[in-house]
């Protein structure tokens, strides 16, 4: 493993589309941008060249229509895997994800189904233009039957892509755009998918439970190891997947520190920090030893480049949310 | 710039089932011309016995088909088993000819998912009924591309309504059609009324049709209420999407004589004149005099196909009614492949609900 490069995300991903392509016939791509051009972030490079146009689609620039048209493939059994090429610019296929791809195998009682990925570049960071700094993931994660799915790693991106493209029903993979290229990773191309529904535990703790996803992950590690130097064990959980939600994993490791705090980028009203505290305190209140915090993005619209590092939870936020249900002063 | 594309436009027999000019050879088919009039019939009379379970609270909301009937009859011969329905909700007569059960329709419409879960093999790969407007076309450009990806030779028949044409799906589906040259055929249902809206004010092209031309793909307006018209056209857009030519728009023109559904109201919004006006163009009585004129339908058969129409439709309502509950918590096991453990409480709760209740959903 040691003498194997280190890769980027956007490489990881591209690693893993590779893969699912070359392993089965039955997988195809398509977006704006993903052919020639090999996507704009790069994550489609190679595809169009090794297998061809019939299997790697550039489509004409109309998102409701790829979003459309992948449940009509995935109803026959195709696997596709499409590409939004911005999160701003997902909410056109929103018809198609709420009344057909997320139901289609029940209001047929499994006589079709939907097993198609929508991949899409997800949050602020990276200094693009407005409506390129989405984080609304809690717009999916609350549609019964979909799967939303955020990697936090390269290693990660590549075995829950897979992961995502084997699942038989659809999974709105939302890849942290600030992530693409500022992490590298050994990510060995062994074709092994990660396990979905289940979150990771990046680090174990006994004092604190963090709770991020995607891109913030980032600074809630920064955070968590500057709080060690102050003498706080953080134990920090990466969701990876946010619908369905694994509480076990979140509700047993609250159960063991009593205090947790949640960062998303995400606004925070009606966010999935809000989902997640309230499980909390549904299932393990008499754990808990303080309030359950949330570090968010705000409740305004996404400032534009300039500001927008403002907008994201800092290191100095987590870590004086970290001392605050230390010390029970909320 | 004048508006000067001519659109064609084909009609075979007119309203009195009279033949305008030189009919193809299929039209000596006297079993296919039977089986046009049988479907349409049949279709009319489930249409009837459909509403009138609405109001006497049997089933839900039901969209009428009254009017329409030559459409569905000719799409559903045209295609083969092996092609893929993409409806929208007014495709009784399609759905039944490719072997969805009649009682899995009031199923349906009854407010139970088991009428989507089709029974017959035949149908397996058919879409359900389709509610949000104009998506299915986009489904439709999907199965398409399965075709086109796989290399078979099937085709995707999709189906709307005038009002559909004027959403973004139905324009991005036509766009996508042309560029790829797939195997579809859209099949608009033109009735002149989307719900109150008329046809005037859904677009100021000349023809539905006209839509076809900007994405490069063949357009063309045809006598929706001339079963035999709408079957030629069908057929012909059909074998040349199989040959690998692409798709094409057929802009059926017809009435819709009913309400919009069961829970709507036209008197509200289109008079009565106009009502009794389109009912002199509707498509059985046509092609009853066609038949009747070529010696092919007496009233003799007339009577035996009543007959026979009854009993389907009093045996499917039976079959519908007799339907044992379905089992309630089925809204979890069929919303993931396997239903996450998240989920499994809730099932429960949900369940338990329809315990309390007295039975599970029927009241």
């Amino acid at each position: 493993m040691n003498d194997q490069a280190s890769i980027s995300m956007v490489e990881a991903i591209n690693l893993a589309l590779h893969r699912a392509m070359q392993d089965d016939p039955d997988v195809v791509v398509l977006g704006e941008d993903i052919g020639t051009n090999g996507g704009v972030f790069r994550a489609t490079v190679g595809l169009h060249e090794r297998f061809g146009f019939r299997r790697v689609m550039d489509t004409p620039l109309a998102e409701t229509l790829i979003t459309g048209i992948s449940v009509g493939m995935a109803a026959q059994g195709l696997k596709p895997v499409a590409e939004i090429q911005f999160m701003g610019f997902i909410y056109a296929g929103m018809e198609h994800l709420v009344s057909h791809a997320s139901r289609l195998r029940s209001r047929t009682r499994g006589r079709l189904s939907c097993p198609m990925v929508l991949r899409t570049p997800h949050g602020a960071g990276i200094h693009a233009p407005e409506h390129h700094g989405e984080s609304t993931e809690a717009l999916f994660a609350h549609i019964p039957g979909l799967r939303v799915v955020i990697p936090s790693s390269p290693r990660r991106a590549y075995g829950l892509l897979l992961a995502a493209i084997a699942n038989p029903d659809p999974v709105i993979f939302l890849e942290p755009a600030r992530l693409y290229r500022s992490v590298q990773q050994v990510v060995p191309d062994d074709g092994q998918p990660l396990p979905l529904d289940t979150c990771f535990t990046l680090r174990e703790g006994q004092d604190l439970t963090l709770v991020s996803w995607g891109a913030a992950l980032k600074e809630t590690l920064e955070a968590a190891a500057l709080l060690a130097d102050e003498g706080i064990d953080c134990e920090v959980i990466d969701v990876a997947t946010l619908k369905p939600l694994d509480t076990d994993t979140l509700v047993a490791s609250v159960s063991k520190t009593g205090r947790c705090v949640v960062v998303h980028e995400a606004a925070r009203s009606y966010g999935p920090g809000a989902e997640i505290a309230a499980t909390v305190q549904e299932q393990a209140l008499h754990a808990l030893r303080a309030p359950v915090l949330r570090v968010t993005g705000f409740d305004c619209v996404i400032p534009y480049a300039r500001q927008e590092m403002a907008y994201l939870p800092d290191v100095g936020s987590i870590c004086q949310a970290a001392r605050d249900v230390m010390q029970g002063e909320i | 710039m004048p508006l000067t594309v001519q659109i064609p436009y084909t009609r075979l027999i007119d309203d009195h089932g009279q033949p305008q000019g030189d009919l193809p050879g299929w039209i000596d088919d006297p079993q296919l011309l039977r089986a046009f009039y049988q479907d349409m019939v049949l279709v009319r009379a489930f249409d009837q016995k459909c509403v009138a379970l609405q109001r006497t609270g049997q089933i839900g909301t039901y969209a009428s088909t009254l009017g329409q009937e030559a459409i569905g009859s000719a799409v559903g011969h045209a295609m083969t088993a092996e092609d893929v329905l993409i409806p929208y909700y007014r495709d009784t007569s399609t759905q039944l000819q490719r072997g969805v059960a009649m009682h899995e329709i009031l199923l349906y419409w009854g407010g139970d998912e088991r009428g989507s879960a089709w029974e017959n093999p035949a149908v397996a790969e058919d879409f359900p009924i389709c509610v949000p407007i104009a998506t299915q076309a986009c489904h439709a450009c999907g199965v398409a591309s399965a075709f086109r990806i796989r290399q078979q030779p099937r085709v995707a028949v999709t189906t709307c309504g005038d009002g559909a044409t004027s959403k973004g799906d139905f324009l991005e589906s036509l766009n996508l059609a042309g560029v790829w040259q797939l195997p579809m055929v859209f099949v608009v249902n033109n009735n002149q009324w989307a719900i109150s809206v008329p046809r005037s004010l859904q677009s100021a092209a000349p023809t539905l049709a006209h839509k076809a031309l900007a994405a490069g793909i063949p357009g063309e307006q045809v006598d929706g209420n001339d079963v035999l018209a709408v079957y030629d056209r069908v057929s012909q857009a059909i074998q040349r999407a199989r040959a690998g030519k692409g798709a094409t728009l057929i802009e059926c023109v017809t009435y819709r004589l009913g309400d919009h559904t069961t829970a709507d109201d036209a008197s509200r919004y289109r008079s009565a004149e106009e009502l009794n006006a389109a009912w002199k163009h509707e498509p059985i009585g046509r092609l009853q005099r066609f038949l009747h004129e070529r010696g092919l339908w007496d009233e003799q058969q007339e009577q035996q196909l009543q007959r026979a129409n009854g009993e389907r439709i009093n045996d499917a309502v039976e079959r519908f009614r007799n339907m044992p509950p379905a089992e309630t918590a089925a809204a979890f096991d069929h919303l993931y492949a396997e239903l996450p453990a998240q989920y499994l409480a809730q099932r429960e709760q949900l369940q338990a609900r329809l315990d309390a209740q007295g039975g599970a959903g029927h009241e």
